[in-house]
């Protein structure tokens, strides 16, 4: 692509087509304004796209071969070991680090902090893509994926935690639709659809607040029902979905930063100069709200130590596995994110937002699979397995690019003048008309 | 402004109480002691009985038709076998809904046989952890399950204390949870007593009514104070199981989990489900509060333009 617009290709991210002055159509607004000749060529010319297809040629496959003989044949899942790395990874740890959207959707939408807003509709969309990608792992997973909507319409069990889960992620993930949809209807030009989710922008982001809070947290107290199975050191009765929900926070935000540190570098031609410009302020901001997460995480990993005395196990090889999980996961990144904000060195930030990424997998891993049945044995995945997670990260990251090249997520789209006076003519919302009367007051008062 | 806002924090208010009166009902089930049906029926299993003829599980191989085993039911050998690595020795699975291990204990002269099946928990696990409600426990005492509305999460699985449910991994398209079901509905719901206690020739499984084995176990706790172990494992364990075990042996030496502590798996979820209802009664109306504080502040700020530049120059905070 970066060589097209070498030759004068211009991405759409209008419209109306600035050279003929005529609408896009949406044929050629999925073509990115390109003829397909064009597209099929930069598409070819992406090395990317050969390691994806080679990813692709395997794993699909492996997929279907999982439908057709059953889990059996791809998974080491036993009766010991009844979840493994679809949802290990795919469920338990996509999930925290899906905790974006809620993250910046609080703190713009109710904490006013407008200067994070070039980066929200990217959490936004990076928590919607998260969570859908986590239903899809939890697909491939269960033994009957065409009944997922039985706990919803046909068969209730409210007692169990998973219920609530079950209902949280997909009340959360419409949630999450209807923030996204923003960027889709500019990209399809609706403006009433957008008008209507910004008028219940506010409901939305509450709801979000809730449903993450609830769900983040009952993934953790899933494993409250296996007590004697979680090594100590990864279970806390009272706390374990506090720790879940509460390095979500972390695990969200860096989320962040990492992706948009990829997408810098590998779609530098689609982010706009709002979107590059305020990046490395926002990357900083991000940092700061994950050290003090993480400070927060680790004082409660601690005080869930202390809790239920599991000092000893420390001294184990055990304990030597848990505090590598601390010290790597959690206080080197503290380090690397206060080094960093302290000297504005935004790369440094980069590398710490990485490391929390790694370290938050890690526990997720850690107690759904490594430290689980610590007393029985050890569960290693299947070839098939490990295969099958990257063929779906690596649907999730062409489905991410494919958003990412079309909606206007990292990048504003520009308002026909029609539009723009349409917008205008919405503008005087509630919020201006309500609170005049009270400035003109201060006024008097000053 | 205000209005809609105070509109929503109803709504999302009026949800989060409905949502409580819907969780009441559940909670309550949830709650306190609950020590089984009165007339729930049990199975006391005595190890210092039981000579490991395996006949119990040829019995119930027949009785579920349940697919005929690689070896034949009266090969001992099968006792030798151990998995990953010598930690572990046979378990139920979705071919066999029990089985009996041999354990060498160090304080016994001869080996103990322990036959493994579902303890049908007085609260069992599996139940409280679908979310489908697969699950029942039966007034008979038994733990059944519903193969027509389960998703196959494996949630129960990871749930038991005892390890007992089995999967169907091979099956693509009918894969179902497979454990022991008390013979339910073949005989217990005729108060017949289950297949493997019907075959046992030794009568070292007691079929009865839990209360009553509960009774005989102690019993002969007293009558034989040298031959057993005084503590009936499952009278209280995990809230109380159906089937339970007298040992000569300290339990852990044939394969019991020795500390599962008298707390129904339920009761630590107990917590979480509590706060549920709370957060969705606090969340709305306090980030809705912080969005007005927030709000306020904006207004103030625009109304102040040094405030505002400050501010700016102080950077994110």
């Amino acid at each position: 692509m970066k060589s097209l617009i070498g030759w004068g290709a211009k991405p759409v991210d209008s419209h109306v087509n600035e050279k003929t002055d005529q609408q896009w159509s949406l044929f050629r607004k999925l073509m990115l304004g390109l003829t397909p000749g064009q597209y099929l060529g930069q598409a070819l010319r992406n090395p990317f796209n050969w390691i994806l297809g080679i990813i692709f040629a395997i794993g699909l496959p492996l997929i279907a071969y999982r439908f057709i003989f059953g889990l059996s044949v791809v998974t080491h899942g036993s009766n010991d070991y009844p979840w493994g790395l679809f949802l290990g990874f795919g469920l338990f740890a996509m999930v925290p680090l899906s905790a974006s959207g809620f993250m910046l959707g609080t703190a713009v939408e109710i904490f006013g902090r407008h200067d994070f807003e070039p980066i929200e509709r990217l959490a936004l969309l990076n928590g919607l893509l998260g969570y859908l990608f986590a239903v899809i792992y939890l697909l491939v997973d269960l033994g009957q994926p065409w009944r997922l909507p039985y706990p919803m319409v046909v068969s209730f069990g409210p007692a169990a935690v998973l219920f609530l889960v079950a209902w949280h992620v997909a009340t959360y993930l419409s949630v999450q639709v209807a923030e996204v949809s923003v960027s889709f209807f500019e990209w399809i030009g609706w403006l009433g659809g957008k008008r209507f989710i910004r008028r219940i922008a506010l409901g939305l982001t509450v709801s979000g607040i809730i449903l993450s809070t609830l769900h983040q947290g009952a993934l953790g107290a899933l494993f409250n029902y296996a007590p004697g199975k979680v090594h100590p050191l990864w279970y806390s009765a009272s706390f374990q979905w506090i720790h879940f929900f509460c390095s979500s926070i972390p695990a969200g935000l860096c989320m962040v930063i990492a992706v948009s540190t990829v997408v810098k570098k590998t779609m530098a031609w689609r982010c706009d100069d709002n979107f590059k410009d305020n990046l490395d302020r926002c990357t900083l901001g991000l940092a700061k709200g994950a050290s003090l997460a993480l400070i927060t995480y680790l004082a409660i990993k601690m005080i869930g130590v202390a809790h239920d005395n599991e000092w000893g196990y420390l001294a184990t090889g055990w304990g030597a596995w848990f505090l590598f999980e601390m010290v790597v996961g959690v206080i080197l990144p503290i380090i690397l994110f206060a080094y960093a904000v302290r000297h504005q060195a935004v790369n440094l930030a980069r590398v710490g937002a990485f490391v929390t990424i790694f370290g938050i997998v890690l526990n997720r891993l850690n107690t759904a699979l490594i430290a689980f049945n610590w007393q029985l044995y050890q569960e290693v995945p299947h070839i098939f397995e490990v295969i099958i997670a990257v063929t779906i990260f690596a649907i999730y990251v062409v489905v991410y690019r494919f958003i990412l090249y079309r909606l206007p997520i990292i990048f504003s789209w520009k308002e026909q003048p029609q539009e723009a006076l349409a917008a205008q003519a919405a503008r005087p919302a509630p919020i201006k008309t309500s609170t005049a009367p009270i400035g003109a007051m201060y006024r008097k008062i000053d | 402004m205000s209005g809609i806002s105070r509109r929503r924090f109803l709504a999302a208010s009026l949800a989060g109480c409905a949502a409580t009166t819907l969780a009441g009902p559940k909670k309550a089930l949830a709650a306190g002691s609950f020590e089984g049906y009165p007339d729930g029926m049990g199975v006391l299993v005595d190890l210092t009985r039981c000579i490991g003829c395996r006949s119990c599980e040829a019995a119930c191989n027949k009785e579920q038709n349940l697919p005929a085993p690689d070896r034949p039911f009266d090969d001992k050998s099968v006792f030798d076998e151990t998995f990953h690595g010598g930690k572990q020795k046979r378990r139920p699975d979705e071919n066999a809904y029990t089985v009996v291990n041999r354990y060498s204990p160090d304080d016994s002269d001869r080996p103990l046989y322990r036959k493994v099946q579902c303890n049908h928990c007085n609260e069992p696990a599996c139940l409280s952890s679908c979310f489908v409600n697969a699950y029942t426990k039966t007034k008979e005492g038994a733990v059944v399950y519903n193969s027509k509305v389960c998703v196959g999460c494996r949630n129960c699985m990871v749930a038991c204390p005892f390890n007992i449910p089995g999967y169907s991994y091979s099956s693509a398209f009918d894969p179902v949870v497979k454990k022991c079901i008390f013979c339910h509905e073949t005989r217990l719901k005729k108060g017949l007593p289950p297949a493997c206690v019907d075959v046992c020739p030794q009568e070292a499984l007691t079929f009865g009514k839990r209360k009553d084995l509960i009774k005989i176990g102690h019993q002969r706790i007293q009558t034989h104070p040298g031959r057993y172990l005084d503590h009936l494992y499952g009278e209280k364990e995990l809230g109380g199981t159906s089937w339970m075990y007298l040992s000569p042996v300290a339990f852990d030496e044939v394969g019991f989990d020795p500390n599962p502590g008298n707390e129904p798996i339920i009761n630590n979820v107990k917590d979480f489900l509590g706060t549920v209802p709370m957060v969705l009664a606090i969340w709305p109306a306090m980030f809705t509060g912080f969005h007005l504080l927030a709000k306020k502040k904006e207004h103030d700020e625009h109304n102040h333009d040094v405030e505002k530049q400050h501010d700016e120059e102080g950077g994110d905070q």
